[in-house]
C-alpha cells in the first residue's frame, strides 16, 4: 500500500535469502575481523549444532523441555480456559478477583522459583509449575476479554431462541470468543516457551535451556551455547506456526483478518 | 434516597475484592502452619519482612536498581526498535527480509542470551541492560510493524489525495496513525521489561529485586524476604502497568479506542 | 389523502400484540432520556405492521422491548394476552446486521434453534427453509463468505425455522444496497404471502414502509409519541407508481414535515 511497486512472488523468497545471507557474512566478517578466539563463527556454530544433534544430546533435550511445556501449559489451560470464562461471565466475580490478579500478574515466573522449590523440590515439577504460571495469567485475561467482547447481538440472539444460561454459554458465548481465546492460548504457548527455557537454566539439568548453560560453563563451548540458542528460536518459532494453523480451521477463521 | 441506596450498594461492591483478599490471607496463614517444613512464612511475617528491608535501607535500594535497568534497557530499545519498525513495516521489501529471521529470534527467552551478555559485557548492571534491551527489542519491533501495515489505506491515500509529501505524509498520518497501537505495545512490553529485570538479576547481578530473591534464599532461607520480595515485585509491577494505561487516556491518543 | 385509523386493528382479526401505554425512560450518568412517550397500539394476528420514524427516535427500542429485550418503564406489553417479560422463541427478532452466527454454517444457523427436534425433522425443517429464502447450494457455506442480502436472508430462514407467532424486525435490510435493498422486499413479501405471520417492522424508509405493511405507524422524534397510524389498503402485489401509493405516500411525507421537491 505504500512503496513503490507491488512485489513479486520470487521477491518473497529472494528478500529474506538476501538479508539472511547479508546478517551470516556481518557475523563471519565480525568475528573474523575482532579476532575473539570465543565467539563462535556461523561455520562454527553449524558445525555445533551437528555434533549435538550426532550426540543425540539435543533431542533428548528437545524432549524434555517440550514435555515439561505441554505438562504446565496444559495444566493452565484445563484451570485457566473455565476460570477465565467464568470471570468474563460474571463480571461481579471478575471485579471481586481481579485485584489479586494484578498484582499475581507482574511477578516474574523465575521470582517463583523458591516457592516452587519448597512445594516441588528440585526438577521437572517445580518446572512445570513455573511454565503453568506463565501460561495462566495470559489464558484468563484472554479468556475473560474475549467473552466480555462478544456482541451483544449474539447474546441477544441466544435468549431469543430460548437457550439457557448454560446452553448460551456453551453453544454461543463459547464459539464467538474462540478467537480471542485461541489468540491468548498461542501467546501463552510462546510465553510456556520463554519460562522453561529460563527455569532449566535455573532449577532442573536436562532441557535446552539447560543445554545453554551448561555448554558454557563445562568448556566455554560458545559454539554450543548459540546453536543450542537458535534452536530454540526454531523451535519457538515451529510451536507457533502450528498453533496459527488452528487459527485457519472455518469455524474459527471469521474471527481473523487474514492476508489475502 | 436514591443516592443514599446507591451508596450503600456501591461500598458494598468495592469492599467485595477487600472481602476476597482477606480470605485468602486467612487461608494462606492456616496453610502455612500446616506446611511440613516450616520455611513458608504466613502474612505477618511477610509485613515483618518488609519492615526489615525498609529498617536496612534496602527496599529502596533495590527498587531504584530495578526500575534504573528496566528504564535503560526499555528506552535503549524504544529508541531503536520504533523508528527501525515503523520504517520496515513502511517498506513492503525490507518486511520480507527481515521478518523471518525475527520471528526465529522472538521465541528465544532472554534469558538464553545470558552466557553471550556475561561474555559481552561481564556480570553487571550492563549485562542485565543488554538483557533487558533484547527482551524488548524484538516485541516492539514487531508492535511497530504491526502498527504500521494496520493503518486502513484510506488514510494513506487521502493524505497523498492532499498532496502530502513522502515526510508530510509520515508526520501528518503514518505517527498519528500508528500512535494508539504503540502505546498498547510499550505498555505489553514495559510488562516483559519487568519479567526479564527479575529474572535476570536472579541469575547476573547482585542488587535489585530479583537478587533480594534469591540472596535471601540463600543466605539462610530468609523466606519472608523472599515473599516480601515478591509482593512489593507484583506491586511495582502493577503500578508501571497503570502508569503507561493513564497514557493511553490521554485524549489525543483515545481515537483509537472505541468508546463503550 | 391519508386515513388515520383509531389505535385498533381491524375488528374481525384477534389481537396478537397489545402495547399499553408503554413509556421508556433510560438512567445514565444521573440523566433521564425519555425515549418513549405513553404509546398504545394493537396489532392483529398475521398483520404486517411498520414502525416508521427518524433515526434515534425509539421504534428500535419499542421492537425490542416488544421482545422482551427491555422492559418498559410503565406500561405493558401483551403478546397472545401474556406480559412480556423476556424473550422468547415465540418473538423471534430479526436484526439489521452482522446478527447470523459466524461460527455456523447455513444449515447450522437455521437449525440453531431445532435442538429439541428429532434428527429427520429437523433436516427437513432446515431444507425446507434453505429453499424458501432461496440459498440452495450455500448449506455448507460460513457467512463470511455470503454477501450482506443472503446474511439476511439466512436470519429470516433461521427466525422463521423455530415457527415462532412473531417476527420483530428491525431495520433488516438498513444495510444492504438499495437494489438489494428492493430485492429483499419482494422476497420478505413472498415469505408472509407463504407463511402468514405477524410481523412489525421497524424502518426510517418512507417507502419501504408503505411498499410492505397493512398499516404504517409513524412516530415522532424522541420523546416518541405516535403521531399516526395510516392504514395502507393497496392489495399485494402493490404498483409503486399508481396514484393510491403515491397518495398514502405524499401523505406520510407531508406527516412527516418533509418537503415534495428535493
Amino acid at each position: 500500500m505504500n512503496s513503490l511497486s507491488e512485489p513479486r512472488k520470487w521477491e518473497r523468497f529472494f528478500w529474506p535469502i538476501f538479508a539472511s545471507a547479508l546478517l551470516l557474512a556481518l557475523w563471519h566478517y565480525s568475528v573474523v575481523w575482532s579476532g575473539t578466539k570465543v565467539f563462535p563463527s556461523p561455520r562454527e556454530v553449524e558445525k555445533g549444532m551437528g555434533e549435538l544433534l550426532r550426540h543425540h544430546v539435543l533431542w533428548r533435550d528437545i524432549v524434555d523441555s517440550l514435555r515439561r511445556v505441554a505438562a504446565g501449559f496444559g495444566a493452565a489451560v484445563l484451570l485457566g480456559v473455565p476460570l477465565g470464562l467464568t470471570l468474563g461471565w460474571y463480571p461481579a466475580a471478575n471485579q471481586v478477583v481481579n485485584p489479586v490478579m494484578q498484582v499475581l500478574r507482574p511477578i516474574s515466573p523465575i521470582a517463583w522459583i523458591p516457592v516452587a522449590i519448597i512445594f516441588f523440590g528440585v526438577g521437572d515439577r517445580a518446572a512445570m509449575f513455573l511454565i503453568f504460571l506463565g501460561a495462566f495469567f495470559p489464558i484468563v485475561v484472554a479468556c475473560i476479554s474475549g467473552v466480555s467482547n462478544v456482541p451483544s447481538v449474539f447474546r441477544r440472539a441466544g435468549r431469543n431462541f430460548g437457550l439457557t444460561a448454560p446452553q448460551l454459554l456453551a453453544k454461543v458465548l463459547l464459539p464467538a470468543a474462540l478467537p480471542q481465546i485461541l489468540i491468548g492460548l498461542r501467546i501463552a504457548l510462546g510465553i510456556a516457551w520463554l519460562v522453561v527455557v529460563a527455569a532449566e537454566m535455573i532449577a532442573v539439568d536436562s532441557g535446552l535451556g539447560y543445554l545453554v548453560i551448561d555448554s558454557r560453563n563445562s568448556g566455554k563451548r560458545y559454539d554450543l551455547v548459540v546453536a543450542a540458542i537458535l534452536m530454540i528460536g526454531v523451535i519457538g518459532l515451529v510451536l507457533d506456526l502450528a498453533f496459527r494453523r488452528l487459527e485457519k480451521l472455518r469455524s474459527v477463521r471469521w474471527g481473523f483478518r487474514f492476508e489475502s | 434516597m436514591q443516592d443514599e441506596n446507591t451508596a450503600r450498594t456501591n461500598l458494598r461492591v468495592q469492599l467485595r475484592p477487600i472481602a476476597f483478599i482477606a480470605a485468602l490471607l486467612v487461608l494462606w496463614s492456616i496453610g502455612v502452619r500446616r506446611e511440613p517444613s516450616h520455611l513458608l512464612p504466613g502474612p505477618w511475617g511477610v509485613v515483618g519482612g518488609i519492615a526489615d528491608l525498609v529498617r536496612h535501607g534496602l527496599l529502596v535500594k533495590y527498587v531504584v536498581a530495578s526500575l534504573f535497568r528496566v528504564t535503560w534497557g526499555f528506552v535503549l530499545a524504544v529508541v531503536l526498535a520504533i523508528p527501525l519498525g515503523l520504517t520496515v513495516g513502511w517498506n513492503r521489501r525490507a518486511e520480507m527480509a527481515l521478518n523471518p529471521i525475527l520471528q526465529i529470534l522472538r521465541p528465544i527467552s532472554p534469558l538464553a542470551w545470558i552466557p553471550i551478555a556475561i561474555l559481552w559485557f561481564g556480570v553487571g548492571d550492563l549485562a542485565a541492560i543488554f538483557l533487558i534491551f533484547v527482551g524488548c527489542f524484538f516485541p516492539l519491533m514487531l508492535t511497530a510493524i504491526n502498527a504500521v501495515q494496520s493503518i486502513p489505506a484510506v488514510y494513506v491515500n487521502a493524505g497523498r489525495n492532499f498532496g502530502l509529501s513522502s515526510a508530510a505524509l509520515v508526520y501528518r498520518v503514518l505517527y498519528p496513525a500508528v500512535v494508539p497501537n504503540l502505546i498498547v505495545g510499550l505498555r505489553i512490553t514495559l510488562g516483559i521489561a519487568w519479567l526479564v529485570v527479575v529474572a535476570a538479576e536472579m541469575i547476573a547481578v547482585s542488587s535489585g529485586l530479583g537478587f533480594l530473591i534469591v540472596d535471601a534464599r540463600n543466605a539462610g532461607n530468609r523466606y519472608d524476604l523472599v515473599l516480601a520480595g515478591m509482593l512489593i515485585i507484583g506491586v511495582i509491577g502493577l503500578m508501571l502497568d497503570m502508569g503507561m494505561r493513564s497514557l493511553e487516556k490521554v485524549k489525543s491518543f483515545r481515537w483509537g479506542y472505541s468508546e463503550d | 389523502m391519508s386515513l388515520t385509523q383509531p389505535v385498533s386493528a381491524p375488528a374481525a382479526v384477534t389481537i396478537k400484540l397489545s402495547v399499553e401505554h408503554v413509556s421508556m425512560v433510560f438512567e445514565r450518568d444521573g440523566k433521564s432520556t425519555h425515549v418513549l412517550n405513553d404509546i398504545s397500539l394493537k396489532v392483529g394476528d398475521g398483520e404486517f405492521v411498520c414502525l416508521l420514524g427518524p433515526s434515534g427516535c425509539g421504534k428500535s427500542t419499542l421492537l425490542n422491548a416488544m421482545a422482551g429485550f427491555l422492559s418498559p418503564t410503565s406500561g405493558e406489553i401483551k403478546v397472545s394476552g401474556e406480559v412480556v417479560r423476556k424473550p422468547d422463541p415465540r418473538r423471534i427478532f430479526v436484526f439489521q446486521e452482522r446478527g447470523v452466527f459466524p461460527w455456523l454454517t447455513v444449515e447450522g444457523n437455521i437449525g440453531f434453534g431445532l435442538s429439541k427436534l428429532p434428527r429427520a425433522e429437523r433436516e427437513q425443517r432446515i431444507a425446507h427453509y434453505v429453499k424458501m429464502v432461496g440459498l440452495e447450494g450455500f448449506e455448507r457455506t460460513y457467512p463470511q463468505e455470503l454477501s450482506g442480502g443472503m446474511k439476511q436472508r439466512l436470519e429470516v430462514a433461521r427466525a422463521l425455522a423455530v415457527n415462532p407467532d412473531m417476527l420483530l424486525l428491525d431495520e433488516p435490510f438498513g444495510a444492504l444496497d438499495s437494489i438489494t435493498r428492493l430485492i429483499m422486499r419482494g422476497e420478505l413479501l413472498r415469505i408472509w404471502e407463504a407463511e402468514r405471520k405477524t410481523i412489525v417492522f421497524v424502518t426510517h424508509d418512507i417507502d419501504e414502509a408503505v411498499q410492505l405493511a397493512d398499516r404504517v405507524v409513524v412516530m415522532s422524534a424522541r420523546p416518541a409519541t405516535i403521531q399516526q397510524i395510516v392504514n395502507i389498503d393497496i392489495a399485494h402485489p402493490r404498483d409503486i407508481s399508481s396514484p393510491r401509493y403515491l397518495e398514502l405516500r405524499d401523505g406520510i411525507f407531508q406527516q412527516i414535515g418533509l418537503a415534495h421537491k428535493l
